[in-house]
């Protein structure tokens, strides 16, 4: 069978699958709309969480992003996985047991602020369609590779089956796609990564062959890495040429930020019991480990993979680099796509792969007969080229395919249903139409959906050039002004409304004006994005951290001159620190 | 806040502190501000703290969590503040 039918049949088995579990965990009250109704088993939260948390960004880019920065990925590895410890320890056992249904609502109620609400409400909009324009554009392009369909057939066809599913099922269905989901898209990165690391090592666990003996050398893996890739003029593999203070914010500002994305929180609030939110934490980073301890490996695998690939022999040597009429078939494949490319500036028909940006290394290439580096390669096609490079079977291929889209669409859904609960409980219920029915909040519910879906589609066809830069935004945002306030109000029971406001917005201004500033995102940056011109030296991906910690000292500050919280709100805050009393599971 | 509420809480902030000390160290210590230093040291083809950047703070968040877990629980049992069993 080719290639194309059977990722035609293993993706529409997928979906198939999905929408059945959609049709049977309908959602029928605003309850299990909005938190599944409190009923889902803390393991299976855990693998939701961790699918509802991976997207796009992780399944398809990050191993590809690692590959090529080495030392210098581990930002995200760390930073998209510390995160967990701060949602289990100082969030997500505290706002379960405040046990209502939204973010918003809950820094609402703490700040007895209508105020507050909104601006919370307005930053979880705008964090979550941020993210989630990047998450379509992710289902186009596999679509578009595997499937061989136009991006805009392909963004349809995901839409329809998010469509499907959030607007039926709510929470309750996407939680129990997200665990199918999850399942699909775990076997999928770790098969092509467990082979590759027996090929390559002859040890079959990625996470060990990392750090074994390549095959038929006795050289380690990674020093074997630093080697080839310093031969080339890059950078040593195990080290960055960031400076630590800014590998220290970005790491920081991923980690906090990853704590107050709502669409993760929300998660925490669907599980019976305080002492499920906690476990729930727990069981969401063992699942989300699987996946980024193996990315690391596959990093450096497909990097050592592919500088082989190019550099046969020795360097320099007339002979030690492949020819361009032997370039292997999923070389020609991925040419096709555009996201390979290759350039014979020597003339000599055989590709040199080189950092021709490095100054020093200019004259050994001169000395070579090199006129620049011939191969262009993007990081995204790492992970998904994969099984193609190693040469694994069809099946393994089309899998992959689906766990790309399965990593995007779970991510998508999660996000378009606090987008969702936002507009129809925090806006409408809770602010401008507090009569309507239950009735007429999940109808409500359903179309503010609905309606997400048509514009994250839109912003998925047409992604404003900056979704890639924006992705600093939706982490930089959460952590300068949703993370701090939830916090504080929780372990302080003196931060007060008039605090709270001033220091979400001193965080989300202040975050916002450095991230526009140096990348420009409607109109050229007004300050070039350079290391000199950065303040303290650090960069626009690491700012939510100074914005984090200057919403903290306004908010301290403010409500220190200003009158303290009523009493009940200080009754409330000693209710969430205990928890006895949380209001159990509702019919589920 | 009544006496025992009190103590609970302190007890709770006073091990909710020291696991995000120790998160803090393997994390931000090992594998970012102390990474030069720790890479002189080579274990089964890692430098140490390359490895925790790239492995072992994983490996520390998820054993954290749990320790987390398991004594909350207990010392919710202790105060007398933990959920109903089903």
């Amino acid at each position: 069978m080719d290639l194309t039918t059977l990722t035609y049949i293993v993706v529409g088995l997928s979906f198939a699958l999905y929408i059945g579990i959609a049709i049977w965990a309908k959602a029928s009250t605003t309850g299990e709309f909005y938190v599944a109704g409190k009923g889902v088993n803390p393991v299976v939260n855990g693998m939701a969480t961790a699918a509802d948390w991976m997207s796009a960004a992780s399944f398809i880019s990050m191993a590809g992003l690692i590959a090529f920065l080495g030392y210098g990925g581990s930002v995200y590895l760390m930073g998209w996985t510390g995160g967990y410890c701060l949602l289990a320890m100082l969030l997500a056992p505290y706002l379960r047991k405040y046990g209502k249904f939204t973010v918003p609502e809950f820094i609402g109620d703490r700040y007895y602020s209508k105020a507050a609400r909104i601006v919370a409400v307005i930053c979880l909009i705008f964090i979550s369609f941020t993210y989630v324009a990047g998450q379509m554009r992710g289902v186009g392009i596999v679509f578009s590779r595997f499937l061989e369909v136009e991006i805009l057939t392909g963004l349809i066809v995901g839409m329809g089956i998010v469509f499907i599913y959030a607007v039926l099922g709510g929470m309750k269905g996407i939680t129990y796609t997200q665990v199918a989901q999850y399942c699909v898209l775990i076997v999928a990165y770790t098969i092509p990564a467990i082979f590759i690391a027996f090929q390559l090592t002859g040890n079959p666990l990625p996470q060990l062959a990392f750090g074994s003996t390549v095959n038929g050398t006795g050289e380690y893996m990674l020093e074997r890495l630093n080697t080839v890739v310093t031969e080339l003029g890059f950078l040593e593999y195990t080290t960055t040429n960031k400076s630590t203070i800014d590998v220290f914010a970005i790491t920081a500002a991923l980690m906090v930020g990853t704590a107050g994305l709502p669409h993760v929180i929300v998660r925490f609030f669907t599980v019976p019991k305080v002492r499920d939110a906690r476990s729930s934490a727990g069981w969401a980073l063992v699942f989300i480990a699987l996946l980024y301890t193996t990315a690391p490996a596959v990093g450096a695998m497909a990097r050592l993979n592919l500088t082989e690939t190019i550099q046969t022999g020795e360097v320099g040597a007339e002979d030690g680099n492949l020819s361009f009429e032997e370039r292997p078939d999923w070389m020609k494949r991925w040419e096709a796509t555009g996201l390979l490319k290759f350039e014979d500036k020597n003339g000599d028909g055989r590709i040199q792969y080189y950092n021709d940006a490095n100054k020093d290394f200019a004259a050994k290439a001169t000395e070579y007969g090199w006129a620049g580096n011939e191969l262009t390669v993007d990081r995204d096609i790492m992970v998904l080229a994969n099984p193609e490079i190693a040469q694994l079977p069809n099946w393994v291929i089309a899998l992959v395919a689906a766990g790309g889209i399965a990593a995007a669409l779970s991510t998508a859904a999660g996000l378009l249903l606090v987008i969702s609960s936002g507009v129809s409980h925090d806006l409408l219920k809770g602010t401008f139409t507090p009569d309507m029915t239950e009735g007429q909040e999940l109808m409500a519910g359903r179309i503010a959906a609905a309606v997400a879906i048509l514009i994250a589609g839109y912003l998925g066809y047409n992604p404003p050039g900056f979704v890639a830069q924006v992705v600093a935004f939706a982490f930089g945002l959460a952590a300068s002004s949703l993370f701090p306030v939830i916090i504080m109000g929780i372990f302080s029971k003196k931060v007060n409304r008039e605090g709270a406001i001033a220091g979400m917005l001193t965080g989300l201004i202040f975050t916002m004006g450095y991230i526009l500033a140096y990348k420009g995102v409607f109109f050229d940056p007004i300050i070039a994005n350079t290391p000199d011109n950065w303040l303290f030296g650090i960069s626009p991906e690491g700012i939510g951290t100074v914005g984090m910690v200057l919403n903290f000292i306004v908010a301290f500050a403010v409500s220190k001159v200003t009158a303290e919280p009523p009493e009940h709100i200080q009754h409330m805050v000693e209710d969430i620190r205990v928890p006895k009393g949380a209001s159990g599971a509702v019919d589920h | 806040m009544d006496e025992q509420s009190a103590a609970y809480w302190k007890r709770n902030v006073k091990l909710v502190a020291s696991l995000i000390v120790i998160w803090f160290i393997v994390s931000y210590g090992f594998g970012i501000l102390f990474v030069d230093a720790l890479n002189s040291i080579e274990i089964a083809g890692f430098q140490l703290g390359f490895w925790f950047a790239q492995q072992g703070s994983i490996y520390v968040f998820v054993a954290l969590i749990f320790v987390y877990v398991s004594k909350m629980n207990k010392l919710d049992r202790e105060f007398d503040v933990h959920e109903d069993d089903d």
